[in-house]
């Protein structure tokens, strides 16, 4: 069991200090009520989707900003199986639509008073547990479907695929944030208007 | 108090019991695009300082690891599965930084509820409610069932709404974008194959 702790005491501390901020932002906005998930999934509150892009932008151009100045940490891209990345996407849809949580909200909302994410908890362990003996029976049929390579590795960015300058999928992604916020805005302002 | 109240708005009114919100950095509920804002400034940090990802759903799987290994642990040590995770020759540990950075998210949600002067228990939604009925256990059993299966899904695509969903579209990752669009399109099927049309509602827009 020479695997249990992380003798590196430096990233335990940054790991604690980042899931405290973490934590902290996703209970203000409020991602950790069940209200607030399927408010979206029924796209009728759009929190989730504001938070997110939001999040995909601002780390982008960070990121990819660091990396054009010759920041030399690492990417972490993972692997493009098409078939593994598609079908447990659909599958954890599904279960994020009954539990109204996803791992990380799930874990703050326990924390945010939420007694049915602790119970969900639980089960995402169970999950864990069962994927673990599934992982034989997968690992070298579905998990390998359907991959992308590019260079020989399937840890592949759009901007690889396509061989065209990572800041123009960024600049898509602003052009296009910007037009749904827009939208969404107005609607929700024209809402609160009749309600 | 719990929220087995009739209204659909239960959960606002227990909310609402503990007095007027804090204004400035203590208020309730943050602007959106400020909070996406914060997430991604955090990212930078991680990836920036401690040269990772932020993620969630490994530290879950290996958490089954450690309680399978309490139990059988030979068949843990034999598992193809866990042995990706738990190799401290690979400089892989249980306890690492991911697990305290999931550890604290309890911790700083908690801290922001606290501030905030807010008190919040809830063990039914209200949109469950309304069409499930109050029944304590079927909630739990439900969420525990959605738990199994979410986890399931993350482990088979490779991550979770913050390892995939923001860490991974935020590099333009090809495998993270579709688990993003796929997950997104089974959820609102799923949510209006539960509650309809009508659902909407009995959540509160925001």
């Amino acid at each position: 069991m020479s695997w249990l702790i992380d003798p590196n005491v430096r990233m335990i501390i940054y790991g604690l200090l980042a899931g405290l901020v973490f934590g902290f932002l996703l209970q203000k906005a409020k991602v950790t009520r069940y209200q607030v998930i399927l408010g979206q999934f029924l796209l009728k509150d759009f929190t989730v989707l504001k938070v997110m892009l939001t999040a995909i932008i601002v780390g982008a151009v960070g990121i990819w900003g660091m990396q054009a100045m010759g920041a030399g940490f690492p990417l972490h891209v993972k692997g493009a199986t098409l078939l593994a990345n598609v079908a447990g996407g659909a599958i954890f849809g599904i279960g994020m639509a009954i539990l109204g949580y996803c791992p990380g909200t799930g874990v703050a909302a326990a924390g945010d008073g939420s007694r049915h994410a602790v119970v969900g908890i639980l089960g995402m362990i169970v999950g864990g547990g069962i994927y673990a003996e599934v992982y034989p029976q997968i690992e070298d049929g579905l998990l390998k479907a359907w991959s992308v390579t590019v260079g020989g590795s399937n840890k592949v960015t759009l901007a690889e695929l396509s061989g065209v300058s990572p800041w123009w999928y960024i600049a898509g992604l602003v052009v296009i944030a910007a037009a749904v916020f827009l939208v969404l805005e107005r609607w929700e302002r024209g809402r609160a208007a009749t309600a | 108090m719990s929220q087995q109240s009739r209204s659909p708005r239960g959960a606002q009114a227990a909310s609402s019991t503990t007095g007027p919100s804090p204004g400035g950095w203590l208020a309730r509920r943050w602007n959106p695009y400020l909070v996406g804002a914060g997430i991604g400034v955090l990212s930078w940090i991680t990836f920036a300082l401690m040269g990772k990802a932020l993620g969630t759903s490994t530290t879950i799987a290996k958490s089954a690891g450690l309680i399978g290994s309490a139990v059988a642990p030979e068949h843990v040590a034999d598992s193809p599965y866990y042995g990706r995770y738990f190799d401290a020759a690979a400089g892989k540990y249980m306890f690492d930084w991911q697990f305290f950075l999931v550890l604290a998210m309890f911790v700083g949600a908690l801290i922001a509820r606290k501030l905030s002067r807010e008190r919040f228990v809830e063990h039914v939604p209200p949109l469950w409610q309304w069409r499930f009925g109050p029944s304590r256990g079927l909630r739990y059993g439900a969420a525990f069932v959605g738990g199994v299966i979410l986890l399931f899904g993350a482990r088979m695509a490779g991550g979770c709404t913050s390892g995939h969903g923001i860490s991974g579209s935020l590099q333009l990752a090809v495998s993270s974008w579709a688990f993003f669009l796929s997950m997104f399109v089974a959820g609102v099927v799923t949510a209006l194959a539960l509650f309809g049309t009508k659902g909407r509602d009995h959540v509160l827009a925001d």
